[in-house]
């Protein structure tokens, strides 16, 4: 493959079968808590889009006339309408009301019979901040019953506890990373240290060091691969395993597992890395080795 | 050439290992292209040690050394491999390595030195075949018989025909007959021009073949003789 043939046949040594073993469970950890970042993060991004610019106007049901129903509805559109701040006023319809309503109370077709609040979703510039209270009032003027029902209060507690845990995984990922390096540089290290003999072999027979670096480097580095590929293998096939299954819950609760191209790039990209790491370590190891050697 | 067209030249050379006493000291003696040397001397007289400077194993404490003309001490560590390639070693513990079979051990130099595959199996097989081991050639060093494994030692030193060759006890495991013939090996190389050194203890040995003998004692360079084999045993006839 990578070499035509290495003087080196090394393939029943320790090294070969610890660090792919080694290097494929440290991919692994690495791949699902960074497949696990990601998908937190993504979630987060979606729902802070989703949510933040969004409130809600509730207007009571106090009227049995219809058209002054209407006239309250209008009036705090109007309201929003003239407030800085707000891109879109938009009444929900009462059949909408009743499709959310739906899964509690049954298709009962009762809307007539029940006295339901009216909603009006508001959409907000990016970052606008309006002074609710003032907005309180005013509409509470123009149309008697209404209140604001604004999802940022309790969006930002959501968002600082989902923050927090962000910032762990982040730590996580790193740590894991870190730890993965480190044994992998490590695991290197001792098992070309059982090769000192042929290092010194190939010294005393004339050999350049880059060409002796080189033998160990490739091999390292196919060892690398291998256990990184397998890692990822099976990381990438508990990820699927746990996206089917939430999938299959099919509640608006949890977030869709995806992952884009960009996130795919990442987790193919650790093995790489991985193997990347090993294979330097390697090539310092038998470098520094040889470097002690006249 | 310069250095006076010497292989190998030493002028006070003194080795201590880290702190300790100086195993050689005030060595000088010089080897010239094509000749055939016996070192000799007690156990721990110093003779590996001497061999390992020759081989650019280590740097001496003090005093000069010149291989092939360049002064070792001022060479760059990037020049030392194209040096060592013309030296061929015979370690006094072999250093095969386990993993490979006697073939591939015996190729290294020549694989080292980018000589082309179809060559190196051609040279390889005839010198293992010369030294008795045509049906060892996928044998791995440990399934080996200790003269078995020696024999491989001293093809891989002489397969890349070594301006230098440098043997530590290299008939210490093999009876007198394997002996003779392994010398022979390294009379061959000497025809070609190689400047050869045995460290043996095998007086016997160097009697029969003669040439020129290096003798150490307690890491000094005793006496310095050229004797041919009858003229030697002659005199110590005569004594
Ligand atoms: N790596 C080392 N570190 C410290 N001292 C050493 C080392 N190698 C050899 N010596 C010392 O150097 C001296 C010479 O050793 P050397 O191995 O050169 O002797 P020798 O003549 O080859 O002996 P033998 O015939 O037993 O092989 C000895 O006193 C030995 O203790
Ligand atoms: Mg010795």
């Amino acid at each position: 493959m990578l070499t035509r043939r290495t003087d080196l046949q090394l393939e029943r040594d320790a090294l070969g079968r610890f660090l792919p073993w080694q290097i494929a469970f440290m991919v692994y950890l690495a791949a699902l808590a960074l497949a696990g970042a990601m998908v937190l993060n993504a979630t987060m991004a979606r729902w802070n889009k989703g949510i933040s610019g969004v409130l809600t106007v509730q207007i009571a049901p106090l009227e049995e006339n219809a058209q002054k129903e209407k006239k309250r509805i209008k009036a705090a559109l109007e309201v929003l309408g003239s407030t800085p701040g707000v891109i879109h006023a938009e009444s929900i319809g009462d059949d909408e009301i009743m499709a959310l309503l739906e899964p509690w109370l049954g298709s009962l077709g009762v809307a007539g019979d029940l006295p339901l609040p009216h909603l009006i979703d508001v959409e907000l510039e990016d970052g606008a901040n309006l002074d609710m209270a003032d907005l309180s009032r005013r509409l509470e003027a123009a149309a008697p019953g209404a209140s604001i029902d604004d999802h940022r209060i309790w969006l930002k507690k959501l968002i600082r506890l989902m923050e927090t845990v962000k910032g762990l995984a982040v730590l996580v990922v790193a740590l894991v990373c870190l730890v993965t390096v480190g044994t992998v540089a490590f695991t290197t290290r001792t098992g070309l240290a059982i090769h000192q003999d042929a290092i010194e072999v190939l010294h005393h027979i004339g050999a350049q060091d880059s060409y002796i670096a080189k033998q160990f480097a490739s091999r390292v580095l196919v060892l690398g691969l291998k256990g990184g590929g397998f890692g990822l293998a099976m990381a990438v096939a508990s990820l699927l395993g746990v996206g089917s299954l939430a999938s299959r819950m099919e509640t608006g609760v949890l977030p869709a597992i995806s992952l884009s191209a960009l996130h795919w790039a990442a987790l193919i990209a650790l093995p790489l890395a991985v193997a990347m790491v090993a294979m330097l370590t390697a090539r310092m190891t038998v470098t520094r080795s040889l470097n002690k050697m006249m | 050439m310069d250095g006076g067209g010497y292989v190998v030249r030493f002028e006070n050379v003194g080795l201590r290992y880290g702190l300790g006493p100086e195993v050689l000291q005030d060595i000088s003696f010089s080897l010239t292209p094509g000749s055939f040397n016996f070192l000799l001397g007690p156990s721990g007289a110093g003779k590996s040690s001497l061999l390992k400077l020759m081989y650019l194993a280590m740097k001496p404490s003090r005093g000069l050394i010149t291989l092939f003309g360049h002064d070792i001490a001022i060479t760059g560590r990037r020049d030392l491999p194209a040096l060592r390639r013309r030296i061929g070693v015979v370690f006094q513990d072999f250093r095969l390595l386990p993993h490979l079979s006697a073939f591939d051990n015996v190729a290294l130099p020549l694989r080292v030195a980018g000589v082309k595959e179809n060559e190196v199996r051609k040279h390889v097989e005839e010198l293992l075949c010369w030294v008795g081991l045509k049906n060892h050639l996928d044998s791995r060093p440990p399934t080996m018989s200790g003269g078995q494994q020696q024999r491989v030692a001293i093809a891989r030193a002489v397969i890349a025909r070594p301006r230098l060759l440098l043997a530590d006890e290299p008939t210490g495991n093999v009876d007198d007959h394997m002996a003779l013939r392994l010398m022979h090996l390294f009379e061959e190389l000497n025809k070609l021009g190689a400047a050869i050194v045995i460290a043996t203890h095998n007086e016997s040995l160097v009697e029969r073949l003669g040439h020129r003998c290096i003798r150490l004692e307690n890491g000094q360079l005793e006496t310095e003789t050229v004797t041919p084999s009858v003229s030697r045993l002659d005199s110590e006839n005569a004594a």
